[in-house]
């Protein structure tokens, strides 16, 4: 039985109205409307080849697949590429522009931790509030009450508002809400990201457990051991579009880690417009490029000389602006994160209004084999992030192979994070 | 677990294939669940909790009975001003109180809207009834001050809750077009408190409506909580405060429109809030 049917479903954005700013402003709802009247006036405003100027974005287009009843099927893709749009598509938070879907049974949707949680109730309080967020009736909550109780493990602090739960706390029982939803489809997206291991673990297992009931499982994540133990099916997004799809996970795994699209260029990122606009600095490209700013074919030796660029214009000059990136590994392990402002003071870079190409070494002879997912990252250095680390930043594969050593006896993968050249010295002694 | 007879929806560009009310009756438990959320976080928040809705409406009655007894030298007939100051003030505190909360309630619900699927036009409303507790505790206020001044209420008091239906549906039509309009252009988060001060001045809750001139009575009542205010006094002031009965059914007439209308509003910007909010 097909639980869920998609039939060349679009998303289009409107970046000029829409993306630009949270919230048009009126004023510039009137201005805009007098000027596509001036528009249609004066016929201007078309490019050259009589394509109306890009203002849209189109975050999916044309995606066509089927699920099967019980089916666990994993989304991924680079950020942006249209995975969330897909799950908010799928579960009713936004229409879609253009084709349709089915879905047959209930469907549940976990696109964030704690939804609707509020800092002055209590735990208690919450679960039920929660639930009934996520679509549960009060008696089913009551139901499967303890069993949520007991899942998160935070029974003991039950009556105290959540406002004084620490991080970890918070998160396993907003999770432990969600997992007990009785719902025959589920769509989950990235929350596995937060958490520390231990639980992690407890909820994969779980999510495993709830496909084995025969529940349809639709899930979005970095972490790609994650999709390879849960899922039997994986999707590979691209842009908006559905490039990839398999019962062979660990090929649309390799496809995505490949660090090449499909065309074979270079995973890079640019700027498709209006994206990341803030008063103090745009990004306009990621990529991971050679020492003249070429970008690198993947896979790439360890030991080879190879940087993080960023290119993008700083619209005001602000001490505290901070550039940088994150690397994470195939499991969504943060390996470590760097910024152009990590030296003393005196020794930054000074980013002046203008236009910057900003490159950072990644250090050779540390990475391990395998993939490892870059994000860019900019802030006001303790004031707000320009480009947050929450799944919106932009990002690019690195994919490394190779050149871990020219010993004859480490010529292969080891095991470990990290996979680092190290200087041993010995010394002749006779006293042990 | 599994019922063998599933439900079936269809997503398209023009929306699901769940009927609007339909949908709005099965997610009736979270607007119950909501409205408790945030009665339950309000006076959680405030130390002072409940004794904060009391003091509001006694600074204001005092400040009206000031200003337009004495200063203005309105007369009340022979209705202790702070009766009448008050018996306008419990529609009026409500209605100001759901027209700020609920033009901001997307807002400060973007989670709900851009994470969850929930028929949105509940973030509002449950904020709205929120008002409502306020309003109880005012109004046992109010029955302090009756027993005080021995101005007590005959059987109008029984049409009370009929005006304070009106009172609801009226801030439920502002607070749909408000709602909305927030989230679209965000400036008119601004707007709201100046428009919150324009009502007040051109609604009857320091003085009588029957100060405003005969030929323009009418015209007053456009203002829906001309009604809603008039009704109030005459409900609860023995029929003291004659009803202007024209003035009543064009205010009725209009709050209905404006319910109306901004339900509909509502529904067509629905389907965009995830994408703009």
């Amino acid at each position: 039985m097909t639980a869920i049917r998609v039939d060349g479903i679009c998303k289009k954005y409107e970046l000029g109205h829409l993306r630009r700013r949270p919230g048009a402003s009126l004023r510039e709802a009137i201005t805009d409307s007098f000027r596509s009247a001036g528009r249609i006036l004066t016929s201007r405003g078309r490019t050259q080849d009589g394509q109306p100027p890009s203002d849209e974005f189109w975050a999916l287009s044309d995606v066509s697949f089927q699920v099967e009843e019980s089916e666990r099927v994993g989304i991924i893709g680079r950020n942006g590429s249209g995975k969330s749009t897909l799950l908010k598509i799928l579960s009713r938070i936004t229409r879609p522009t253009g084709g349709r879907a089915i879905i047959r049974g209930r469907a549940a949707s976990l696109l964030e931790v704690g939804t609707g949680f509020h800092w002055e109730l209590t735990g208690r309080e919450n679960i039920f509030l929660n639930g009934a967020i996520l679509g549960m009736s009060r008696a089913e909550i009551r139901k499967r009450f303890d069993e949520i109780v007991e899942f998160s493990g935070v029974g003991s602090f039950l009556d105290t508002p959540v406002k004084r739960y620490s991080s970890g706390m918070y998160v396993r029982l907003a999770f432990s809400v969600a997992v007990h939803l009785d719902s025959d489809i589920l769509f989950v997206d990235e929350v596995l990201a937060v958490g520390d291991a231990e639980f992690q673990k407890k909820c994969l297992w779980k999510m495993g457990e709830m496909g084995r009931e025969g529940r349809t499982i639709l899930f979005v994540s970095h972490n790609m051991n994650a999709i390879e133990q849960l899922c039997g099916k994986c999707i590979l997004l691209e842009k908006g579009r559905l490039v990839m799809q398999s019962t062979e996970v660990r090929q649309v795994i390799d496809e995505y880690l490949s660090g090449t699209d499909r065309k074979g260029t270079p995973s890079s990122w640019i700027n498709s417009g209006g994206e990341y606009s803030n008063p103090w600095f745009t990004p306009r490209s990621l990529s991971i490029t050679d020492s003249f700013g070429v970008p690198l074919p993947m896979p790439v030796c360890n030991d080879a000389e190879m940087y993080v660029q960023i290119e993008g214009e700083v619209h005001q000059f602000n001490p505290a602006l901070k550039i940088g990136y994150a690397i994470y590994s195939e499991e969504g392990f943060p390996m470590y994160q760097s910024y152009h402002t990590d030296r003393p003071e005196a020794e930054w870079p000074r980013l002046t209004s203008g236009k910057w190409v900003l490159r950072g070494r990644i250090p050779a002879k540390i990475l391990n084999e395998g993939a490892y997912r870059i994000e860019l990252m900019g802030s006001l250095h303790n004031i707000q992030w320009l480009i947050g680390p929450k799944g919106r930043a932009p990002e690019v594969i690195l994919r490394v192979e190779r050149g871990l050593s020219n010993s004859p006896y480490w010529t292969n993968r080891r095991p470990g994070v990290i996979a680092p050249m190290i200087d041993w010295s010995a010394q002749p002694v006779n006293h042990l | 677990m599994l019922k063998s007879q599933k439900k079936e929806y269809v997503i398209s560009p023009e929306g699901g294939t769940d009927s609007f009310w339909g949908d709005l009756w099965r997610y009736r438990e979270l607007f119950t669940f909501l409205t408790w959320r945030d009665i339950l976080a309000r006076y959680k928040q405030t130390t002072i909790g409940i004794a904060w809705c009391l003091v509001r409406p006694l600074v204001t009655m005092v400040a009206f009975t000031l200003v337009f007894s004495r200063l203005a030298g309105l007369s009340s007939g022979d209705i202790p001003y702070p009766i009448l100051v008050f018996a306008a003030l419990l529609p009026w505190q409500f209605f100001s109180a759901a027209i700020s909360e609920s033009s901001n309630s997307l807002i400060n619900n973007s989670q709900l809207v851009t994470k969850v699927y929930l028929p949105r036009l509940i973030v509002p409303a449950s904020s709205i009834v929120v008002g409502l507790v306020d309003f109880l505790v005012s109004f046992g206020l109010y029955v302090v001050l009756m027993l005080f001044y021995r101005s007590i209420p005959d059987w109008r008091i029984l049409t009370l809750p009929l005006f304070l239906l009106m009172g609801i549906a009226a801030s439920l039509g502002v607070g749909f077009w408000l709602s909305a309009l927030v989230v679209k252009y965000r400036d008119f988060r601004h707007i709201v408190p100046f428009l919150v001060q324009v009502f007040l001045y051109v609604s009857p809750v320091g003085f009588r409506s029957e100060v405003v001139p005969g030929g323009w009575r009418l015209f007053y009542s456009m203002n829906p909580m001309v009604g809603v205010i008039d009704g109030f006094r005459w409900a609860l002031l023995g029929g003291k405060t004659p009803l202007y009965l024209p003035g009543i059914c064009l205010s009725l007439v209009l709050t209905l429109l404006v319910l109306w209308s901004g339900l509909r509003y509502f529904r067509r910007t629905e389907q965009i809030f995830a994408d703009v909010i």
